[in-house]
């Protein structure tokens, strides 16, 4: 730490000497050339470690892998942060690892929350926490969700105890067209944002259809004010960054724009496009928007009426992000049925469970559970550990973290739920949560519960939640 | 959801003011209702005179937080219940329903709500929790803007949702109005109870509806009850003021309150027909909710009992509730509470925590689940859920939740006594009305279904347009004809 700080003085102190001499040039001499700015490749990087963890072996569980497998009596071994080993009783379990016994009990991933808003819009919800919406300009894609984030958020908590959320993606909200980049977090408390994020993950750029944005601008006597006025401003904006990549291809010296930077980084892949849509018309005319300008969308959120669509989904290897009961709060969200998880999944169509919302992300096995049920009722049947997908490989793809979570696969991260029961029973809660193999909560240990800085010396500090 | 910040209840245009004709009285307020649709609705709504239903072999819950029994009898008759239970005999004639396998319930009683209130919340024009530039306020009375047909009261009820206490919200006063129980029915009948409570704010809410504090909403409280004691009625009617106890007026032209000739002082701020309102609820006839969440807040409505001794209050929300229960439970105040709040989502629920309602039923008091600011005029569906986890809980070393039964209690019986209607609805004792549920499986279970409801006795249709729009889109791909042409 000290290093760093010293390293960030010497920085100001050449700086500091740069603007003197740029202040003071002597008469007729020529500028001393100032070196050329470049930026660094990720200016907020992840600060994020693993914390410590012991090797432990969690043996006699059923286990869901997150890819729609199943083992029963399943042995699941952790070391050093990843996972060593998944599989049957013989599993062979390294000397001295802490064992646990997981009979009567499942094992699954931590489970991933696409679409959250802690920490842009956190507990206590007064109007000086609201940070989630950059209500200026429908085209904000300039602004970054993580610089929002207050990590003092106690919803992170509760999310990890009730929910066993390991990994999330805090996004902007949808008043604006382009809302801005979303940012995905390890679910560990972190004095800064930094020291949350999930180290190498795609950032993401929240795109709103449908009512908000033209009834926010609508409201103002702006642009936009009809589903028409949204999809034309998108297309503008994505044009000016297709004519902008363009010119800074042929002039490097091109002015830098941030939030046309966002969208050509989302062009080439390396920023993921979630798309908060309801309307399966809607969503079909997005598919084609991305075609016309050639970027790629991960995932449509909220999706009210993705079931109407599972065929455009599929073909566009599109996933839908939905609840599995939420509606009727707005005309775009009242064409919703109960077994929209369920078809989407049926159609053959990457189906994930969200929650965008601090209460919701607590009770995710749950929705999973109550869409799962609903399905078969309609007679799609879908095996248990088929749909815990929707809450651990498919997010995992959708946020472009696949190959680091996601699943009990040997070598990922060791982000592991023991839950006390059947995790799609509503009398099930998580036993032990393990991020990186660390162990992050303990039903059982008051110690292993995190309590937020907002929540010390208030009533009902360190309580059960 | 939209992040985009609104006011959880969007405003009312006030030209949109529901004077539909639904209730009770439809027919006699709606005279250009012709005669045979009436009758074809009051054939819908009454249950057939005479008609007995038993329905066997099931694991029947009476809902009274008695333990289940197993292949258990419940006998329905003229919309009543007659008898439930181990040793309920099949009375000859009876229509059998074979419930071998399944559950067999009282119906689920929304705690709190506004279903049949709104269509889609953010269409204002659908939305009547709430008129923000009405002049009136506690006068306000719901029950003639309750639609049966809203779309969510089917859905509710197919989720096994018999009964709701119905409120509206505050707008520009403490004063939100009186509030209904209504059936989940499918006829145009909607009202068990017109004016059954008057519901106040006296929080976060209340201090904004009072111009800026607690102290100001304490004042205006203060001030509406004595507006209400010094109305004096007209000479000729002083007589009829004694109602029987603990009834509501039945009617508002039965209030003699509002009469012109009721004299009052020139120093008031209500308009008669709120202070008028307020006279059942000073003299004990109404029911008082008050919303406040903080531990202080809940003292200071206790408190409210010692300054006006008629008062039958009962408190909504609660959430630091657990913190004062003993408080509470010393009142005899009846708490409905929201079941899993845990965030400190505003100041006034710092201490929230998912043992609330375990905690505070520890302590002696009568909980029932609500939904208080928690989607409630369309996910009351969601109450077996929350039910189910509050058993849930009391496996995490710390919580106190629930028992199995006691939860099932705290979404049927425990609102209607909430309410003081537990002779009425919220369990299968004999004389209650016929709203039983057959389920697939454990009611509060997550993968559970409906598989059949009745309403006063009448089996009730599940289907309704997410049902519809489920079949239609089995399979999303068209046919030769777009889907609006599939076969119906």
């Amino acid at each position: 730490m000290r290093g760093r700080l010293a390293a960030v003085a010497a920085a100001a102190l050449l700086f500091g000497c740069a603007n003197q001499a740029a202040e003071r040039p002597a008469r007729g001499a020529a500028i001393p050339a100032a070196p050329r700015y470049v930026p660094p490749a990720d200016p907020y990087p992840s600060t994020y470690h693993a914390y410590p963890g012991v090797p432990t072996a969690i043996t006699g569980a059923t286990l869901f892998d997150g890819e729609g497998g199943r083992t029963e009596n399943g042995t699941i071994v952790m070391a050093e942060g990843r996972i060593l080993a998944v599989g049957g009783p013989d599993t062979p379990i390294p000397e001295g690892a802490a064992r646990i016994d997981g009979r009567g009990r499942w094992v699954t991933p931590g489970v991933i929350d696409v679409h959250s808003h802690l920490g842009d819009y956190p507990s206590p919800g007064v109007e000086a926490h609201s940070d989630g919406n950059e209500i200026t300009s429908p085209v904000r894609p300039e602004v970054w969700a993580e610089h929002s984030v207050w990590p003092q958020d106690p919803g992170f908590s509760r999310a990890l105890a009730n929910g066993g959320i390991t990994t999330l993606q805090v996004l902007p909200g949808s008043a604006n067209l382009f809302g801005g980049r979303g940012v995905t977090l390890r679910n560990v408390p972190g004095r800064t944002v930094q020291a949350m994020r999930f180290p190498g993950a795609p950032r993401g750029l929240k795109l709103a259809c449908g009512e908000n944005p033209k009834r926010v601008y609508g409201g103002r006597n702006q642009m936009p004010q009809t589903r028409m006025g949204n999809v034309a401003l998108m297309r503008q904006t994505w044009q000016r960054a297709v004519e902008y990549r363009e010119r800074r291809a042929r002039e490097p010296n091109t002015a830098r724009d941030l939030a046309l930077d966002t969208l050509v980084e989302a062009m080439a892949g390396t920023v993921l496009v979630h798309n908060h849509c309801y309307r399966a018309d809607e969503m079909a005319i997005m598919l084609d928007m991305a075609r016309e300008f050639g970027f790629r969308i991960a995932a449509f959120h909220h999706a009210v009426e993705a079931y109407k669509i599972g065929d455009l989904l599929r073909t566009n290897e599109t996933c839908a992000a939905m609840w599995a009961d939420w509606w009727g709060f707005k005309m775009e969200a009242y064409d919703a049925v109960n077994e929209n998880i369920p078809l989407v999944h049926n159609a053959g169509a990457c189906a994930i469970v969200h929650s965008d919302d601090a209460n919701g992300i607590q009770r995710l096995n749950q929705e999973a559970a109550k869409a799962l049920a609903d399905g078969r009722r309609m007679g799609i049947n879908i095996a248990d550990e088929v749909a815990w997908r929707w809450l651990a490989i498919n997010p995992a793809t959708a946020l472009g973290i696949a190959d680091q979570t996601g699943s009990l696969r040997a070598g990922k991260r060791a982000d592991v739920v023991l839950w006390n029961g059947n995790p799609l029973s509503v009398y099930t809660r998580p036993q032990q949560v393990w991020i990186d193999g660390a162990l992050m909560y303990d039903m059982n240990d008051p110690n292993r519960r995190p309590v937020s800085d907002f929540e010390l010396g208030q009533p009902g500090e360190g309580d059960v939640k | 959801m939209t992040r985009v910040k609104t006011k959880r209840h969007p405003g009312l245009d006030p030209g949109s003011m529901n004077t539909a004709c639904s209730g009770k009285n439809a027919r006699r307020r709606c005279s250009w209702v012709p005669t045979f649709v009436g009758m074809t609705l009051a054939l819908l709504a009454t249950p057939v005179r005479g008609q007995t239903i038993a329905i066997t072999g099931g694991r029947v819950v009476i809902g009274d937080g008695s333990e289940p029994i197993d292949n258990g009898i419940v006998v329905i008759r003229d919309g009543r219940v007659v008898a439930a239970g181990a040793g309920a005999a099949v009375p000859a004639g009876a229509t059998i329903v074979d419930a071998r396998g399944k559950w067999v319930t009282a119906g689920v009683v929304a705690g709190f709500s506004q279903i049949g209130l709104l269509e889609v919340d953010a269409v204002d024009a659908t939305n009547d929790t709430r008129a923000a530039t009405s002049p009136f306020s506690a006068a306000i009375d719901v029950a003639p803007a309750i639609n049966p047909l809203a779309t969510s009261i089917a859905v509710s009820r197919a989720a096994g949702v018999t009964r709701a206490v119905v409120s509206p919200s505050t707008a520009r006063s403490i004063f939100a109005g009186q509030g209904a129980v209504i059936d989940l029915g499918g006829d145009m009948q909607p009202i068990t109870r017109a004016r059954a409570f008057q519901y106040i704010e006296l929080g976060e809410e209340g201090a904004a509806d009072a111009g800026g504090s607690r102290a100001s909403a304490h004042v205006l409280l203060r001030n509406a009850l004595r507006e209400a004691r010094d109305l004096r009625l007209p000479v000729g009617v002083r007589g009829q003021a004694r109602a029987p106890a603990a009834a509501p007026p039945k009617d508002l032209a039965e209030n003699p309150y509002i009469l012109s000739g009721a004299q009052r002082s020139d120093d008031v701020l209500l308009t008669r027909f709120d202070a008028a309102a307020l006279v059942p609820v000073l003299q004990g006839r109404q029911l008082l909710l008050v919303h406040v969440e903080r531990a202080s807040d809940i003292l200071q409505v206790l408190a409210l009992k010692r300054e006006f001794a008629n008062l039958r209050i009962v408190l909504v929300g609660a959430t630091e509730g657990w913190r004062v229960a003993a408080e509470i439970a010393a009142a005899g105040v009846p708490v409905i509470a929201n079941a899993l709040v845990d965030l400190p989502a505003s100041f006034e629920q710092l201490a929230a925590t998912q043992s609330n309602v375990g905690r505070m039923h520890a302590a002696g008091i009568n909980v029932a689940i609500g939904m208080i600011n928690d989607d409630e005029a369309r996910q009351v569906r969601l109450s077996t859920q929350y039910a189910g986890n509050l058993v849930g809980i009391g496996r995490v070393p710390g919580h106190t939740g629930l028992t199995w039964t006691q939860a099932f209690a705290a979404i049927s019986s425990a609102p209607a006594e909430a309410l003081g209607m537990g002779g009425e609805i919220g369990s299968l004792r004999p004389g209650r009305r016929g709203d039983v549920v057959i389920w697939d499986g454990d009611p509060l279970e997550l993968a559970t279904g409906v598989d059949a409801v009745w309403i006063d006795g009448v089996r009730q249709s599940l289907e309704n347009r997410q049902t519809r729009l489920r079949e239609r889109y089995r399979q999303p791909q068209e046919g030769a004809l777009p889907h609006a042409y599939d076969p119906r």
